[in-house]
Protein backbone atom coordinates (compact mmCIF):
# COMPACT_ATOMS: atom_id res chain seq x y z
CA UNK A 1 0.00 0.00 0.00
CA UNK A 2 2.60 2.18 0.76
CA UNK A 3 4.66 1.75 -2.27
CA UNK A 4 1.10 2.47 -4.27
CA UNK A 5 0.80 5.84 -2.65
CA UNK A 6 4.65 6.22 -3.05
CA UNK A 7 4.09 5.91 -7.02
CA UNK A 8 1.28 8.20 -6.55
CA UNK A 9 3.28 10.95 -4.79
CA UNK A 10 5.86 10.30 -7.45
CA UNK A 11 3.36 10.76 -10.02
CA UNK A 12 2.06 14.38 -8.45
CA UNK A 13 5.40 15.38 -8.01
CA UNK A 14 6.81 15.04 -11.38
CA UNK A 15 3.41 16.32 -12.99
CA UNK A 16 3.66 19.76 -10.81
CA UNK A 17 7.62 20.00 -11.90
CA UNK A 18 6.86 19.62 -15.30
CA UNK A 19 3.68 22.00 -15.45
CA UNK A 20 5.81 24.62 -13.38
CA UNK A 21 8.67 23.85 -15.72
CA UNK A 22 6.59 23.99 -19.28
CA UNK A 23 5.15 27.87 -17.95
CA UNK A 24 8.52 28.90 -18.25
CA UNK A 25 9.87 30.28 -21.48
CA UNK A 26 11.26 27.66 -23.87
CA UNK A 27 14.97 26.93 -23.31
CA UNK A 28 17.64 24.69 -23.87
CA UNK A 29 17.57 23.72 -20.16
CA UNK A 30 13.49 23.30 -19.44
CA UNK A 31 13.65 21.46 -23.22
CA UNK A 32 15.63 18.61 -21.43
CA UNK A 33 15.02 18.71 -18.36
CA UNK A 34 11.03 18.07 -18.87
CA UNK A 35 11.32 14.76 -21.01
CA UNK A 36 13.51 13.23 -18.13
CA UNK A 37 11.79 14.25 -15.34
CA UNK A 38 9.26 12.84 -17.45
CA UNK A 39 11.33 9.46 -18.03
CA UNK A 40 11.96 9.40 -14.56
CA UNK A 41 8.54 9.93 -13.03
CA UNK A 42 7.54 6.93 -15.39
CA UNK A 43 10.33 4.86 -14.19
CA UNK A 44 9.42 5.51 -10.69
CA UNK A 45 5.57 4.65 -10.63
CA UNK A 46 7.11 1.62 -12.55
CA UNK A 47 9.06 0.30 -9.21
CA UNK A 48 5.91 1.45 -7.25
CA UNK A 49 3.53 -0.68 -9.24
CA UNK A 50 5.39 -3.53 -9.29
CA UNK A 51 6.17 -3.62 -5.68
CA UNK A 52 2.89 -2.11 -4.58
CA UNK A 53 0.51 -5.15 -6.64
CA UNK A 54 3.64 -7.55 -5.80
CA UNK A 55 3.62 -8.24 -9.55
CA UNK A 56 5.53 -11.77 -9.99
CA UNK A 57 9.08 -10.79 -11.74
CA UNK A 58 8.35 -13.06 -14.36
CA UNK A 59 5.30 -10.51 -15.67
CA UNK A 60 7.40 -7.25 -15.25
CA UNK A 61 10.79 -6.77 -13.27
CA UNK A 62 11.01 -3.52 -11.00
CA UNK A 63 13.62 -1.43 -13.40
CA UNK A 64 15.83 -2.10 -10.22
CA UNK A 65 15.67 -5.70 -10.77
CA UNK A 66 16.70 -4.90 -14.38
CA UNK A 67 19.49 -2.78 -13.94
CA UNK A 68 21.17 -5.75 -10.96
CA UNK A 69 20.75 -7.29 -13.83
CA UNK A 70 22.26 -5.51 -16.54
CA UNK A 71 25.45 -5.09 -14.02
CA UNK A 72 25.97 -8.34 -13.68
CA UNK A 73 25.28 -9.51 -17.11
CA UNK A 74 27.76 -7.23 -18.93
CA UNK A 75 29.65 -9.78 -20.46
CA UNK A 76 26.46 -11.39 -22.26
CA UNK A 77 24.86 -8.49 -23.25
CA UNK A 78 28.29 -7.00 -24.31
CA UNK A 79 28.88 -10.58 -27.25
CA UNK A 80 25.40 -10.07 -27.95
CA UNK A 81 25.74 -6.64 -28.99
CA UNK A 82 28.73 -7.15 -30.91
CA UNK A 83 26.95 -9.93 -32.49
CA UNK A 84 23.88 -8.23 -33.37
CA UNK A 85 24.39 -4.77 -33.77
CA UNK A 86 27.61 -4.26 -34.94
CA UNK A 87 28.47 -7.49 -37.30
CA UNK A 88 24.87 -7.73 -38.35
CA UNK A 89 23.42 -4.26 -38.63
CA UNK A 90 26.02 -2.06 -39.14
CA UNK A 91 28.06 -3.74 -41.52
CA UNK A 92 24.61 -4.66 -43.56
CA UNK A 93 24.04 -0.80 -43.05
CA UNK A 94 26.74 0.51 -44.61
CA UNK A 95 26.74 -1.96 -47.56
CA UNK A 96 22.64 -1.20 -48.06
CA UNK A 97 23.05 2.61 -47.61
CA UNK A 98 26.62 2.49 -50.12
CA UNK A 99 24.59 0.22 -52.92
CA UNK A 100 21.53 2.25 -52.63
CA UNK A 101 23.28 5.34 -53.02
CA UNK A 102 25.62 4.65 -55.77
CA UNK A 103 22.17 2.76 -58.17
CA UNK A 104 20.36 6.05 -56.89
CA UNK A 105 23.15 8.43 -58.82
CA UNK A 106 23.33 5.69 -61.98
CA UNK A 107 19.61 5.87 -62.15
CA UNK A 108 19.69 9.45 -61.91
CA UNK A 109 21.33 9.75 -65.19
CA UNK A 110 18.47 7.96 -66.70
CA UNK A 111 14.73 9.37 -66.92
CA UNK A 112 13.66 6.06 -68.49
CA UNK A 113 15.11 4.19 -65.43
CA UNK A 114 14.02 7.17 -62.76
CA UNK A 115 10.26 6.72 -64.05
CA UNK A 116 10.77 3.00 -63.75
CA UNK A 117 12.37 2.05 -60.63
CA UNK A 118 10.49 5.07 -58.42
CA UNK A 119 7.11 3.25 -58.15
CA UNK A 120 8.51 -0.23 -58.18
CA UNK A 121 11.27 1.16 -55.70
CA UNK A 122 8.03 2.69 -53.46
CA UNK A 123 5.94 -0.24 -53.58
CA UNK A 124 8.74 -2.37 -52.49
CA UNK A 125 9.20 0.01 -49.61
CA UNK A 126 5.48 -0.06 -48.33
CA UNK A 127 5.73 -4.48 -48.62
CA UNK A 128 7.28 -6.05 -45.06
CA UNK A 129 10.21 -6.76 -46.49
CA UNK A 130 10.99 -8.64 -43.14
CA UNK A 131 9.01 -11.61 -44.41
CA UNK A 132 12.50 -12.39 -46.82
CA UNK A 133 14.71 -13.05 -43.11
CA UNK A 134 13.64 -17.11 -43.29
CA UNK A 135 14.97 -16.74 -47.06
CA UNK A 136 18.51 -15.33 -46.40
CA UNK A 137 18.87 -17.36 -43.56
CA UNK A 138 18.65 -20.71 -45.63
CA UNK A 139 21.23 -18.64 -47.87
CA UNK A 140 23.76 -17.18 -46.17
CA UNK A 141 23.76 -19.93 -43.16
CA UNK A 142 23.03 -18.81 -39.05
CA UNK A 143 25.76 -16.91 -38.57
CA UNK A 144 25.98 -12.70 -39.14
CA UNK A 145 26.29 -12.81 -42.70
CA UNK A 146 22.63 -13.95 -42.97
CA UNK A 147 21.35 -10.99 -41.06
CA UNK A 148 23.63 -8.41 -42.99
CA UNK A 149 21.96 -9.57 -45.80
CA UNK A 150 18.45 -9.22 -44.28
CA UNK A 151 19.60 -5.67 -43.48
CA UNK A 152 21.00 -4.76 -46.74
CA UNK A 153 17.74 -5.45 -48.60
CA UNK A 154 15.62 -3.89 -45.83
CA UNK A 155 17.44 -0.48 -45.83
CA UNK A 156 18.28 -0.56 -49.58
CA UNK A 157 14.76 0.97 -50.81
CA UNK A 158 14.09 3.19 -48.48
CA UNK A 159 17.37 4.76 -48.96
CA UNK A 160 17.01 4.05 -53.15
CA UNK A 161 13.75 6.29 -52.97
CA UNK A 162 14.90 9.14 -50.92
CA UNK A 163 18.45 9.58 -52.96
CA UNK A 164 16.90 9.88 -55.99
CA UNK A 165 14.75 12.21 -54.66
CA UNK A 166 16.95 14.23 -52.70
CA UNK A 167 19.28 14.43 -56.70
CA UNK A 168 16.13 15.89 -57.88
CA UNK A 169 16.00 18.95 -55.50
CA UNK A 170 18.11 21.40 -57.40
CA UNK A 171 16.52 23.55 -59.85
CA UNK A 172 17.05 24.57 -62.93
CA UNK A 173 18.57 27.71 -62.24
CA UNK A 174 21.34 26.62 -60.36
CA UNK A 175 22.03 23.82 -62.49
CA UNK A 176 22.69 26.44 -65.17
CA UNK A 177 24.42 28.24 -62.93
CA UNK A 178 27.01 24.94 -62.87
CA UNK A 179 26.71 24.94 -66.81
CA UNK A 180 27.82 28.78 -67.08
CA UNK A 181 30.74 27.81 -65.15
CA UNK A 182 31.49 24.80 -67.72
CA UNK A 183 31.33 22.18 -65.00
CA UNK A 184 31.18 18.41 -66.34
CA UNK A 185 28.48 15.77 -65.14
CA UNK A 186 30.93 14.74 -62.07
CA UNK A 187 31.68 18.22 -60.87
CA UNK A 188 27.75 19.37 -60.60
CA UNK A 189 27.00 15.95 -59.19
CA UNK A 190 29.87 16.51 -56.45
CA UNK A 191 29.62 20.60 -55.78
CA UNK A 192 25.85 21.03 -56.26
CA UNK A 193 23.61 18.17 -56.62
CA UNK A 194 24.92 15.76 -54.06
CA UNK A 195 25.45 18.29 -51.32
CA UNK A 196 21.58 19.94 -52.03
CA UNK A 197 20.32 16.09 -51.65
CA UNK A 198 22.23 15.48 -48.48
CA UNK A 199 18.92 16.45 -46.27
CA UNK A 200 17.32 13.59 -48.05
CA UNK A 201 20.03 11.10 -47.66
CA UNK A 202 20.35 11.88 -43.99
CA UNK A 203 16.73 11.36 -43.96
CA UNK A 204 16.52 8.49 -45.67
CA UNK A 205 19.85 7.31 -43.31
CA UNK A 206 18.08 7.91 -40.10
CA UNK A 207 14.85 5.68 -41.27
CA UNK A 208 17.66 3.26 -42.41
CA UNK A 209 18.74 3.19 -38.78
CA UNK A 210 16.09 1.18 -37.02
CA UNK A 211 15.38 -0.84 -39.51
CA UNK A 212 18.86 -1.88 -39.63
CA UNK A 213 18.23 -3.17 -35.86
CA UNK A 214 14.90 -4.38 -36.33
CA UNK A 215 16.34 -6.68 -39.22
CA UNK A 216 18.96 -7.89 -37.34
CA UNK A 217 17.20 -8.60 -34.58
CA UNK A 218 14.10 -10.61 -36.36
CA UNK A 219 16.66 -12.35 -38.52
CA UNK A 220 17.79 -13.74 -35.39
CA UNK A 221 14.66 -15.43 -34.83
CA UNK A 222 14.89 -17.52 -37.51
CA UNK A 223 17.93 -19.19 -36.52
CA UNK A 224 21.44 -17.77 -35.43
CA UNK A 225 24.58 -19.31 -33.41
CA UNK A 226 24.17 -19.46 -29.62
CA UNK A 227 24.85 -15.66 -29.38
CA UNK A 228 22.99 -12.86 -30.59
CA UNK A 229 20.49 -9.84 -29.49
CA UNK A 230 17.39 -11.90 -30.89
CA UNK A 231 18.10 -15.26 -29.53
CA UNK A 232 19.07 -14.18 -26.59
CA UNK A 233 16.14 -12.58 -26.23
CA UNK A 234 13.21 -15.42 -27.62
CA UNK A 235 15.60 -18.19 -25.49
CA UNK A 236 15.02 -16.15 -22.49
CA UNK A 237 11.55 -15.42 -22.78
CA UNK A 238 10.81 -19.46 -22.99
CA UNK A 239 13.31 -19.63 -19.80
CA UNK A 240 11.21 -17.36 -18.47
CA UNK A 241 14.43 -14.92 -17.39
CA UNK A 242 11.70 -11.99 -18.24
CA UNK A 243 15.16 -9.65 -16.28
CA UNK A 244 17.15 -10.52 -18.97
CA UNK A 245 15.05 -10.21 -22.00
CA UNK A 246 14.28 -6.40 -20.62
CA UNK A 247 18.25 -6.22 -19.80
CA UNK A 248 18.58 -7.17 -23.47
CA UNK A 249 15.52 -4.36 -24.30
CA UNK A 250 17.78 -1.69 -22.58
CA UNK A 251 20.74 -2.74 -24.91
CA UNK A 252 18.27 -2.56 -27.82
CA UNK A 253 17.15 0.43 -27.19
CA UNK A 254 20.45 2.09 -26.18
CA UNK A 255 21.87 0.79 -29.27
CA UNK A 256 18.89 2.08 -31.46
CA UNK A 257 18.93 5.70 -29.82
CA UNK A 258 23.00 6.17 -29.96
CA UNK A 259 22.82 4.88 -33.69
CA UNK A 260 20.29 7.51 -34.68
CA UNK A 261 21.80 10.41 -32.20
CA UNK A 262 25.29 9.30 -34.04
CA UNK A 263 23.74 9.99 -37.73
CA UNK A 264 21.62 13.00 -36.20
CA UNK A 265 24.77 14.57 -34.89
CA UNK A 266 27.08 13.97 -38.67
CA UNK A 267 23.89 15.38 -40.45
CA UNK A 268 23.83 18.44 -37.89
CA UNK A 269 27.40 18.64 -39.25
CA UNK A 270 26.91 18.07 -42.91
CA UNK A 271 23.93 20.43 -43.73
CA UNK A 272 24.35 22.92 -41.31
CA UNK A 273 23.09 25.41 -43.85
CA UNK A 274 19.43 23.65 -44.18
CA UNK A 275 16.91 25.44 -42.57
CA UNK A 276 16.09 22.62 -40.50
CA UNK A 277 19.29 22.91 -38.63
CA UNK A 278 19.55 26.32 -38.84
CA UNK A 279 19.03 28.45 -35.26
CA UNK A 280 19.16 25.99 -33.19
CA UNK A 281 21.59 27.15 -30.78
CA UNK B 1 0.58 7.02 -67.85
CA UNK B 2 3.94 8.29 -68.92
CA UNK B 3 5.55 5.92 -66.48
CA UNK B 4 3.65 2.72 -67.66
CA UNK B 5 6.19 1.28 -69.84
CA UNK B 6 9.24 2.10 -67.47
CA UNK B 7 7.69 0.38 -64.77
CA UNK B 8 6.61 -2.83 -67.21
CA UNK B 9 10.03 -2.53 -68.40
CA UNK B 10 11.68 -2.92 -64.78
CA UNK B 11 9.04 -5.10 -63.63
CA UNK B 12 10.07 -7.52 -66.35
CA UNK B 13 13.92 -6.84 -65.39
CA UNK B 14 12.66 -8.35 -62.22
CA UNK B 15 11.42 -11.08 -63.38
CA UNK B 16 14.31 -11.81 -65.80
CA UNK B 17 16.79 -11.98 -62.94
CA UNK B 18 14.18 -14.18 -60.76
CA UNK B 19 14.45 -16.70 -63.06
CA UNK B 20 18.19 -16.59 -64.46
CA UNK B 21 18.84 -16.69 -60.09
CA UNK B 22 16.56 -19.50 -59.51
CA UNK B 23 18.50 -21.45 -62.80
CA UNK B 24 22.32 -20.33 -60.72
CA UNK B 25 20.79 -20.91 -57.15
CA UNK B 26 19.38 -24.55 -57.73
CA UNK B 27 21.66 -25.59 -60.58
CA UNK B 28 24.22 -27.58 -58.09
CA UNK B 29 21.22 -29.16 -57.01
CA UNK B 30 20.44 -30.53 -60.00
CA UNK B 31 24.17 -31.75 -60.89
CA UNK B 32 24.58 -33.37 -57.85
CA UNK B 33 21.15 -35.01 -58.27
CA UNK B 34 22.43 -36.01 -62.02
CA UNK B 35 25.86 -37.49 -60.65
CA UNK B 36 24.07 -39.70 -58.33
CA UNK B 37 21.57 -40.81 -61.13
CA UNK B 38 25.11 -41.57 -63.58
CA UNK B 39 23.24 -39.44 -66.15
CA UNK B 40 24.61 -35.98 -67.97
CA UNK B 41 22.14 -33.34 -67.82
CA UNK B 42 22.26 -31.16 -71.33
CA UNK B 43 21.47 -27.52 -70.61
CA UNK B 44 17.56 -27.37 -71.43
CA UNK B 45 17.37 -30.16 -68.91
CA UNK B 46 19.05 -28.65 -65.97
CA UNK B 47 17.20 -25.51 -66.72
CA UNK B 48 14.29 -27.64 -66.75
CA UNK B 49 15.07 -28.90 -63.75
CA UNK B 50 16.39 -26.18 -61.79
CA UNK B 51 12.98 -24.86 -62.19
CA UNK B 52 10.87 -27.36 -60.87
CA UNK B 53 12.12 -28.90 -57.68
CA UNK B 54 10.79 -29.74 -54.65
CA UNK B 55 12.87 -27.76 -52.24
CA UNK B 56 14.65 -25.57 -54.80
CA UNK B 57 16.84 -22.99 -53.03
CA UNK B 58 15.29 -19.96 -54.99
CA UNK B 59 11.49 -21.39 -56.36
CA UNK B 60 10.69 -20.14 -60.19
CA UNK B 61 7.76 -17.48 -59.91
CA UNK B 62 5.68 -19.82 -61.50
CA UNK B 63 6.35 -22.37 -59.17
CA UNK B 64 5.13 -19.86 -56.58
CA UNK B 65 1.68 -19.04 -58.62
CA UNK B 66 1.09 -22.55 -58.35
CA UNK B 67 1.45 -23.54 -54.97
CA UNK B 68 -0.66 -19.89 -54.24
CA UNK B 69 -3.03 -21.35 -56.54
CA UNK B 70 -3.09 -24.38 -55.14
CA UNK B 71 -3.62 -22.85 -51.55
CA UNK B 72 -5.57 -19.81 -52.24
CA UNK B 73 -8.12 -20.66 -55.90
CA UNK B 74 -8.14 -24.25 -56.03
CA UNK B 75 -9.40 -24.64 -52.51
CA UNK B 76 -12.26 -22.38 -52.78
CA UNK B 77 -12.96 -24.25 -55.89
CA UNK B 78 -13.20 -27.95 -53.47
CA UNK B 79 -15.57 -25.34 -50.85
CA UNK B 80 -12.42 -25.43 -48.85
CA UNK B 81 -11.88 -21.95 -48.88
CA UNK B 82 -10.94 -21.53 -45.13
CA UNK B 83 -9.68 -24.59 -44.25
CA UNK B 84 -6.40 -24.07 -42.30
CA UNK B 85 -4.24 -24.92 -45.01
CA UNK B 86 -6.06 -22.51 -47.27
CA UNK B 87 -3.91 -19.22 -47.31
CA UNK B 88 -6.88 -17.51 -47.36
CA UNK B 89 -6.82 -18.54 -43.75
CA UNK B 90 -3.59 -17.26 -42.91
CA UNK B 91 -4.23 -14.02 -44.45
CA UNK B 92 -7.38 -13.20 -42.39
CA UNK B 93 -5.70 -13.85 -39.03
CA UNK B 94 -2.97 -11.82 -40.20
CA UNK B 95 -5.12 -9.14 -41.47
CA UNK B 96 -7.60 -9.22 -38.59
CA UNK B 97 -5.16 -8.72 -36.50
CA UNK B 98 -3.62 -6.09 -38.49
CA UNK B 99 -6.21 -4.34 -38.72
CA UNK B 100 -7.33 -4.37 -35.23
CA UNK B 101 -3.35 -3.02 -34.16
CA UNK B 102 -4.17 0.13 -37.00
CA UNK B 103 -7.16 1.25 -35.85
CA UNK B 104 -5.90 1.12 -31.84
CA UNK B 105 -2.76 2.91 -33.29
CA UNK B 106 -4.38 5.47 -35.22
CA UNK B 107 -6.74 6.29 -32.10
CA UNK B 108 -3.99 6.62 -29.78
CA UNK B 109 -1.80 8.54 -32.45
CA UNK B 110 -4.53 10.84 -32.79
CA UNK B 111 -5.36 11.44 -29.27
CA UNK B 112 -1.50 11.87 -28.18
CA UNK B 113 -1.58 14.61 -31.32
CA UNK B 114 -4.30 16.55 -29.69
CA UNK B 115 -2.88 16.27 -26.51
CA UNK B 116 0.62 17.66 -27.79
CA UNK B 117 -1.26 20.18 -29.80
CA UNK B 118 -2.91 21.59 -27.05
CA UNK B 119 -0.90 21.04 -23.86
CA UNK B 120 2.46 22.45 -23.88
CA UNK B 121 3.37 20.24 -20.82
CA UNK B 122 2.33 17.06 -22.87
CA UNK B 123 4.16 18.56 -25.93
CA UNK B 124 7.67 19.21 -23.96
CA UNK B 125 7.56 16.09 -22.16
CA UNK B 126 6.06 13.24 -24.56
CA UNK B 127 7.38 14.69 -27.48
CA UNK B 128 10.85 13.42 -27.21
CA UNK B 129 9.66 10.23 -25.78
CA UNK B 130 7.39 9.47 -28.60
CA UNK B 131 10.52 10.26 -30.90
CA UNK B 132 12.92 8.26 -28.87
CA UNK B 133 10.88 5.02 -28.79
CA UNK B 134 10.66 4.97 -32.39
CA UNK B 135 14.91 4.47 -32.58
CA UNK B 136 14.27 1.26 -30.23
CA UNK B 137 14.17 -1.82 -32.11
CA UNK B 138 10.71 -2.54 -30.69
CA UNK B 139 10.64 -5.89 -32.26
CA UNK B 140 12.58 -6.85 -29.44
CA UNK B 141 9.71 -6.90 -27.28
CA UNK B 142 7.74 -8.90 -29.37
CA UNK B 143 8.19 -11.86 -28.35
CA UNK B 144 7.72 -10.41 -24.49
CA UNK B 145 4.19 -9.12 -25.05
CA UNK B 146 2.97 -11.95 -26.16
CA UNK B 147 4.41 -14.68 -23.49
CA UNK B 148 3.64 -12.05 -20.62
CA UNK B 149 0.06 -11.31 -22.47
CA UNK B 150 -0.36 -15.29 -22.44
CA UNK B 151 0.91 -15.84 -18.80
CA UNK B 152 -2.21 -13.15 -17.88
CA UNK B 153 -5.50 -14.67 -20.01
CA UNK B 154 -5.33 -12.84 -23.11
CA UNK B 155 -3.90 -14.40 -25.85
CA UNK B 156 -4.93 -14.61 -29.52
CA UNK B 157 -5.49 -11.36 -31.65
CA UNK B 158 -4.94 -9.08 -28.81
CA UNK B 159 -1.56 -9.44 -28.29
CA UNK B 160 -0.54 -9.18 -31.68
CA UNK B 161 -2.26 -6.20 -32.62
CA UNK B 162 -0.65 -4.41 -29.16
CA UNK B 163 2.51 -4.61 -31.32
CA UNK B 164 1.09 -3.21 -34.68
CA UNK B 165 -0.24 -0.76 -32.60
CA UNK B 166 3.29 0.39 -31.07
CA UNK B 167 4.50 0.34 -34.58
CA UNK B 168 1.66 2.14 -36.07
CA UNK B 169 1.06 5.06 -33.52
CA UNK B 170 4.16 6.90 -34.26
CA UNK B 171 3.83 8.06 -38.01
CA UNK B 172 0.30 8.90 -36.95
CA UNK B 173 1.59 10.80 -34.21
CA UNK B 174 4.20 12.92 -35.98
CA UNK B 175 1.56 13.49 -39.20
CA UNK B 176 -1.04 14.49 -36.80
CA UNK B 177 1.13 16.85 -35.12
CA UNK B 178 2.57 18.92 -38.46
CA UNK B 179 -1.47 18.35 -39.58
CA UNK B 180 -2.68 19.94 -36.36
CA UNK B 181 -0.23 22.84 -36.66
CA UNK B 182 -0.92 23.09 -40.73
CA UNK B 183 -3.23 26.27 -40.35
CA UNK B 184 -1.44 29.60 -40.71
CA UNK B 185 -1.26 32.07 -37.94
CA UNK B 186 -3.47 34.32 -40.15
CA UNK B 187 -6.19 31.46 -40.25
CA UNK B 188 -6.54 31.25 -36.74
CA UNK B 189 -6.46 35.03 -35.84
CA UNK B 190 -9.26 35.00 -38.34
CA UNK B 191 -11.37 31.79 -36.07
CA UNK B 192 -10.80 34.44 -33.25
CA UNK B 193 -12.22 37.39 -35.30
CA UNK B 194 -14.88 35.15 -35.58
CA UNK B 195 -15.00 34.44 -32.00
CA UNK B 196 -14.54 31.03 -32.21
CA UNK B 197 -14.31 28.71 -28.90
CA UNK B 198 -11.32 26.28 -28.88
CA UNK B 199 -13.64 23.22 -29.88
CA UNK B 200 -14.95 25.04 -33.20
CA UNK B 201 -11.32 26.21 -33.91
CA UNK B 202 -10.02 22.25 -33.77
CA UNK B 203 -13.27 20.90 -35.63
CA UNK B 204 -13.66 23.32 -38.33
CA UNK B 205 -10.22 24.76 -38.78
CA UNK B 206 -7.29 22.10 -37.55
CA UNK B 207 -8.73 18.97 -37.74
CA UNK B 208 -10.04 19.40 -41.80
CA UNK B 209 -6.61 21.11 -42.40
CA UNK B 210 -4.46 17.89 -41.09
CA UNK B 211 -6.52 15.46 -43.27
CA UNK B 212 -3.28 15.22 -46.05
CA UNK B 213 -1.05 14.94 -43.54
CA UNK B 214 -3.44 12.19 -41.29
CA UNK B 215 -3.76 10.19 -44.76
CA UNK B 216 -0.07 10.17 -45.74
CA UNK B 217 1.01 8.91 -42.28
CA UNK B 218 -1.77 6.53 -42.00
CA UNK B 219 -0.56 4.77 -45.44
CA UNK B 220 3.02 4.47 -43.52
CA UNK B 221 1.17 3.47 -40.78
CA UNK B 222 -0.34 0.53 -42.01
CA UNK B 223 2.26 -0.85 -43.69
CA UNK B 224 4.04 -0.85 -39.97
CA UNK B 225 1.67 -2.59 -38.67
CA UNK B 226 1.46 -5.46 -41.08
CA UNK B 227 5.11 -5.97 -40.29
CA UNK B 228 3.90 -5.82 -36.15
CA UNK B 229 1.36 -8.62 -37.08
CA UNK B 230 3.50 -10.74 -39.10
CA UNK B 231 6.37 -10.73 -36.26
CA UNK B 232 3.65 -10.86 -33.60
CA UNK B 233 3.19 -14.29 -35.02
CA UNK B 234 6.48 -15.65 -34.99
CA UNK B 235 6.83 -16.86 -30.99
CA UNK B 236 3.27 -17.85 -30.70
CA UNK B 237 4.41 -20.97 -31.60
CA UNK B 238 3.57 -21.22 -35.36
CA UNK B 239 -0.33 -21.66 -34.98
CA UNK B 240 -1.48 -19.44 -37.47
CA UNK B 241 -1.15 -16.42 -39.98
CA UNK B 242 1.09 -15.27 -42.32
CA UNK B 243 4.13 -15.14 -40.21
CA UNK B 244 3.45 -18.59 -38.58
CA UNK B 245 3.91 -20.08 -42.43
CA UNK B 246 6.84 -18.23 -43.14
CA UNK B 247 8.54 -20.04 -39.80
CA UNK B 248 7.14 -23.44 -40.65
CA UNK B 249 8.22 -22.82 -43.57
CA UNK B 250 11.78 -22.40 -42.75
CA UNK B 251 11.78 -25.44 -40.11
CA UNK B 252 10.63 -27.36 -42.65
CA UNK B 253 12.67 -26.03 -45.83
CA UNK B 254 9.66 -25.09 -47.58
CA UNK B 255 10.85 -22.81 -49.70
CA UNK B 256 7.48 -22.11 -52.16
CA UNK B 257 5.70 -22.09 -49.24
CA UNK B 258 7.93 -18.99 -47.37
CA UNK B 259 7.71 -17.28 -51.12
CA UNK B 260 4.00 -18.27 -51.24
CA UNK B 261 3.73 -16.49 -47.81
CA UNK B 262 6.14 -13.74 -48.68
CA UNK B 263 3.68 -13.00 -52.17
CA UNK B 264 0.56 -12.85 -49.95
CA UNK B 265 1.85 -10.68 -47.70
CA UNK B 266 3.35 -8.24 -49.97
CA UNK B 267 -0.42 -8.41 -51.61
CA UNK B 268 -2.43 -7.53 -48.84
CA UNK B 269 -0.06 -5.06 -47.61
CA UNK B 270 -0.64 -3.46 -51.18
CA UNK B 271 -4.13 -4.03 -50.84
CA UNK B 272 -4.38 -2.34 -47.62
CA UNK B 273 -1.99 0.72 -48.16
CA UNK B 274 -4.21 1.09 -52.01
CA UNK B 275 -7.69 1.24 -49.83
CA UNK B 276 -6.48 3.87 -47.75
CA UNK B 277 -5.23 5.82 -51.05
CA UNK B 278 -8.87 5.38 -52.59
CA UNK B 279 -10.29 6.77 -48.85
CA UNK B 280 -7.84 9.29 -49.34
CA UNK B 281 -8.76 10.54 -52.51
CA UNK B 282 -12.40 10.58 -52.17
CA UNK B 283 -11.97 12.36 -48.79
CA UNK B 284 -9.56 15.15 -50.10
CA UNK B 285 -11.32 15.41 -53.33
CA UNK B 286 -14.96 15.91 -50.80
CA UNK B 287 -13.44 18.41 -48.99
CA UNK B 288 -12.08 20.30 -52.30
CA UNK B 289 -8.43 19.57 -50.94
CA UNK B 290 -7.46 17.22 -53.90
CA UNK B 291 -4.16 18.39 -55.81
Amino acid sequence: MTWLVAGLAAWALGWWINTTLARRPRTRITRTVVPVVFGLTVIVIWECVVRGLAIPSVLLPAPTMIAVRFIHATAILWEDFVQTAIKGALSGYVMGCGAAVLVAIAVDRSPFLQRGLLPVGNFVAALPIVGIAPILVMWFGFDWQSKAAVVVVMVFFPMLVNTVQGLQETDAMQRDLMRTYAAGYWQALFKLRLPAAMPFIFNGLKIATTLALIGAIVAEFFGSPIRGMGFRISTSVGQLATDLVWAEIVVAALAGSGFYGAVALIERAVTFWHPSQRGRG
Amino acid sequence: MRSVFPVLTVVVVIFIAWYAGAIALNARWADDKAERAGVELSLTELVADTWSQDKPKLPAPHQVAAEIWKTTGAMVAKGRGFSKRSLFYHSWVTFSSTTLGFLMGTVLGVGLAVGIVYNRTMDMSVMPWVIASQTIPIIAIAPMIIVVLNAVGISGLLPKAMISMYLSFFPVVVGMVKGLRSPQVMQLDQMRTWNASPSQTFWKLRLPASMPYLFTSLKIAMAASLVGAIIGELPTGAVAGLGARLLTGSYYGQTIQIWSALVMAATLAAVLVGLIGLVQRITLKRMGMAQ
